[in-house]
C-alpha cells in the first residue's frame, strides 16, 4: 500500500439507489479484472473481454469507465481528464458518473489521485508508484489502419511481424521528410508487442517508459484490454537515422509561463491571433499559484 | 481566457433541462402516454425491442418516449438497461413451428398446408396520405373477420428438407450451450449462432442496404421468400431442480426463411441453400434482410467467392451495430484539441520547410539565369 492509496479521503457517500457499487455487477467486474491481470502479465498484448453496454455512448470512454468501475474501491480518489483538462464536458460527465454510482471522492490534483482516467493525455506532473492510469482507447489495434482485418493483424502480432508498420513510418519520411504520426504513435512494449498508446500526443510517449504507475487501457466498443505494468520498457518506433523526437512547444503558456508542457492553441480574436495555454489544467493551476505566491513573497 | 472549456458542469446540467423541456413540447397539450406509444406505434416499439435486444414493449415504448422518437437513441437506452439485468439461464430453443400465427406467406408455393394468411400488413395498401387521420376521429371499424390464429403449421423449409431439396442444418448437441455475444467477446471467424445474434441486433438500415446490394449483384444468391411468419410463441425454461420444463410466457416474433441458390457437386446432389432471420415483434422487413445477409455470410461454407461487401464477415459483423456505430460517430463531437494541435504543429512545420526549400530552389534558378551567358 502506498501513501496515496492508504490516505483517507473524504467520500461524498451519496450513491445512486438500485445500482451496484460502481455500476457494474460484481460478476462483470471480476471478468474485467481477470482480463486486466492477463493484460498485466503480457504487457502490450490485447486481451479480448466481454465488454458491457454502458449508459454512456461508445466512443465516449466506455472502455476506460469499465476498467475504472472494476478496479475502484470506496477509498479511492478519482481524477478524470479529457484533453488534459478536468473541466472539459466529458471529463465532468464521467467524474459525475462515478460520484453518483460509487459515491467516491474525486480530485483535480494529480498528486492526490489514486486512479486517473484519461482521454488523450498523460499528466505533466510525474506519476508516483501506486497510482493507476486508465486510458480510454478508441482503436486498440496499432495496425488497424494499415491492415483492417482482425484475423490478419492477430497473426502479425503472434509472429511479431511488424514490417508493415515500419514501411508506413518509412513512407511518411519519404513523403514528408518526417514521421507524420503526431498522436497514437506506436510503441514497442517490453521488446515484444507493438501497442497503440491511445491517441495521446507523441509528446507524452516518453512518459510511458519505465513509469512507476500502472497503466491500464480499455477499449469498450472494440472489447479489448491491455496494460503496461510499472517499470516497463516502452520504446517509440523509429529508425537509426530518423530517431523518435517529441514536438517541442513553440511558445510559453500564457497563464503559468511553462515552456515544458503540452500547449493548447486558443484563437482569441477575429483576426486569428493565437495564444497558448497548458492542456494540463491542474499542472497549470499549481504553477500559476506557485508563481503568485512567489510574487507575493517578493513584494 | 479559459471561457471555451470552463463551465462544463453547469452547461451540461442546463442542456439536460433544455432537452427535457423540448421533449415535452407544449405543456398545454396532453403528454404522450407510454401505453399510447406501445399500442399505436407498435412497429417502432418492435424495432427498439429487436435492436435493443430486450423483449419488453413497455420499456421499449418508454425508451421511445424518452428519446423523443429517435429510434437509435431509444435502442441505446434499452441496451444500456439490458446490460444491468442478471442472466438466470437460457431458454429452450423457440419452437416456431408451434407459433400461433397472425401472418404467414410463402412466395414459393401457391398453396401451402395451413394456408397463407395476410394478417395486418402495409402490403397492397396504396401509399396515399390519409388526411382523415389529421383530425381527431373515431376508431376505425373492426375488421370484417378476425381469423383465428393458425395453430402449428409445418415450416415450408421442413417440407423441402424432407425431399432432400434443401440442406440440413447442423443440429446443436444436447450439452451444447448457446454462445452469448453480450457476455463473451467475438472472435473471427464467428460461429453461425453468434452471427445470427449479431444480425438480430444489427441496424435495420445498414442490413437492408447490404441485403439490397446482394439483390443487385454484389454477392447475388438468388433468394425466394420461402416463408415469412409472424405470431406468438411460448418461451420454455428447463427448471433443473424440478426436472421438467415450464413456460415463462409468450413473445411475438417474426421469422423468415429464404430459399437460395442451389449448390451441388459430383458427390452431393444439387440442393437449395437457406438464409434465416428471426426477430422480436412484428418486424418482417428486418427478418427478411437478416435472412439475406445470413445467406450472404455463408459464402465460405458453400465455397463461393466471397468478394462482395455483404459476404465479408468481419466487415458486416463489426459495423452493423447501431449503438456502437452511433456512439463512435458521436464521439467526433468530443473535444480533440490535443490531437488536432499536434497535427496543426506538424502541418505548420512541413509548410515552413517547404517554403524554405521552395525559396532556395527559386534562388538557385535566379542564380542560374544570372550566370547564364
Amino acid at each position: 500500500m502506498n501513501a496515496a492509496r492508504a490516505g483517507k479521503a473524504p467520500r461524498s457517500g451519496k450513491m445512486l439507489p438500485g445500482y451496484n457499487f460502481a455500476y457494474l455487477d460484481e460478476e462483470s467486474k471480476r471478468m474485467i479484472r481477470r482480463g486486466l491481470l492477463k493484460a498485466v502479465a503480457i504487457p502490450g498484448f490485447q486481451i479480448p473481454f466481454g465488454g458491457r453496454e454502458m449508459p454512456l455512448p461508445y466512443g465516449w470512454g466506455t472502455g476506460g469507465i469499465q476498467v475504472t468501475a472494476s478496479i475502484i474501491t470506496p477509498e479511492d480518489v478519482l481524477k478524470v481528464i479529457d484533453q488534459g483538462a478536468d473541466d472539459t464536458t466529458n471529463a465532468v460527465s464521467i467524474r459525475q458518473f462515478f460520484e453518483r454510482v460509487a459515491g467516491i471522492a474525486s480530485t483535480t490534483r494529480t498528486r492526490e489521485a489514486t486512479i486517473i482516467q484519461t482521454r488523450h493525455r498523460i499528466p505533466e506532473t510525474p506519476l508516483a508508484s501506486g497510482q493507476i492510469m486508465v486510458f480510454q482507447v478508441p482503436i486498440p489495434e496499432p495496425l488497424r489502419f494499415i491492415e483492417p482485418s482482425e484475423t490478419e493483424t492477430a497473426t502479425l502480432h503472434a509472429l511479431g511481424d511488424y514490417g508493415i508498420m515500419h514501411v508506413k513510418l518509412y513512407e511518411d519520411i519519404v513523403r514528408h521528410g518526417h514521421i507524420a504520426t503526431c498522436y497514437a504513435y506506436p510503441v514497442e512494449v517490453n521488446g515484444r508487442y507493438v501497442m497503440d498508446p491511445s491517441p495521446i500526443p507523441r509528446f507524452d510517449n516518453p512518459k510511458l517508459h519505465m513509469s512507476p504507475a500502472l497503466m491500464l487501457f480499455g477499449a469498450g466498443r472494440e472489447k479489448r484490454l491491455y496494460a503496461l505494468p510499472p517499470h516497463t520498457a516502452v520504446v517509440s518506433l523509429d529508425f537509426e537515422d530518423h530517431p523518435f523526437a517529441i514536438q517541442r512547444p513553440e511558445a510559453a503558456c500564457a497563464i503559468c509561463g511553462s515552456t515544458e508542457s503540452y500547449l493548447d492553441e486558443l484563437i482569441v480574436d477575429d483576426a486569428g491571433a493565437r495564444r497558448y495555454v497548458c492542456s494540463d489544467t491542474d499542472y497549470c493551476q499549481r504553477r500559476a499559484e506557485a508563481r503568485g505566491e512567489a510574487r507575493g513573497e517578493a513584494s | 481566457m479559459y471561457v471555451a472549456v470552463k463551465g462544463g458542469e453547469k452547461a451540461i446540467r442546463n442542456a439536460h433541462r433544455l432537452l427535457a423541456h423540448k421533449r415535452r413540447g407544449d405543456s398545454a397539450r396532453p403528454g404522450l402516454s407510454v401505453a399510447q406509444i406501445r399500442e399505436q406505434m407498435f412497429l417502432g416499439v418492435a424495432r427498439v425491442m429487436c435492436e435493443g435486444a430486450l423483449h419488453d414493449a413497455e420499456l421499449a415504448a418508454l425508451a421511445l418516449k424518452q428519446a423523443a422518437g429517435d429510434t437509435v437513441e431509444a435502442i441505446f437506452l434499452l441496451r444500456a438497461y439490458r446490460a444491468t439485468l442478471p442472466r438466470f439461464c437460457a431458454s429452450l430453443p423457440l419452437d416456431t413451428g408451434a407459433m400461433r400465427i397472425e401472418r404467414r406467406i410463402s412466395a414459393t408455393y401457391k398453396d401451402i398446408p395451413g394456408g397463407q394468411q395476410l394478417g395486418a400488413t402495409f402490403d397492397y395498401t396504396h401509399r396515399l396520405l390519409d388526411f382523415d387521420l389529421l383530425a381527431e376521429q373515431e376508431a376505425p371499424p373492426p375488421p370484417e373477420s378476425v381469423p383465428a390464429p393458425t395453430e402449428a403449421c409445418p415450416h415450408i423449409m421442413a417440407l423441402l428438407a424432407r425431399e432432400g431439396l434443401v440442406g440440413q442444418e447442423r443440429k446443436a448437441a444436447d450439452d451444447e450451450s448457446a454462445p452469448d455475444i453480450t457476455r463473451e467477446p467475438l472472435a473471427f471467424p464467428a460461429s453461425r449462432a453468434e452471427r445470427l445474434q449479431i444480425l438480430a441486433r444489427g441496424d435495420e438500415g445498414f442490413l437492408l442496404a447490404l441485403a439490397y446490394s446482394t439483390q443487385r449483384g454484389y454477392g447475388r444468391n438468388h433468394p425466394f421468400a420461402g416463408e415469412i411468419r409472424v405470431g406468438k410463441v411460448d418461451v420454455w425454461l428447463e427448471a433443473e431442480e424440478l426436472g421438467f420444463c415450464v413456460p415463462a410466457g409468450e413473445i411475438e416474433v417474426s421469422e423468415c426463411e429464404m430459399v437460395n441458390q442451389f449448390v451441388g457437386s459430383r458427390k452431393t446432389p444439387p440442393q437449395f441453400t437457406r438464409g434465416y432471420g428471426l426477430v422480436f415483434g412484428s418486424a418482417e422487413r428486418k427478418a427478411m434482410v437478416m435472412a439475406l445477409v445470413d445467406r450472404a455470410l455463408r459464402a465460405g461454407e458453400y465455397g463461393e467467392d466471397a468478394s462482395a461487401p455483404a459476404q465479408q464477415e468481419e466487415f458486416v459483423l463489426a459495423h452493423c451495430d447501431s449503438v456502437e456505430a452511433a456512439g463512435f460517430l458521436s464521439h467526433l463531437k468530443l473535444p480533440h484539441y490535443v490531437d488536432f494541435q499536434s497535427e496543426l504543429g506538424l502541418v505548420r512545420k512541413l509548410r515552413r520547410e517547404q517554403a524554405r526549400t521552395g525559396a532556395q530552389e527559386a534562388e538557385k534558378e535566379v542564380a542560374a539565369l544570372e550566370t547564364a551567358p
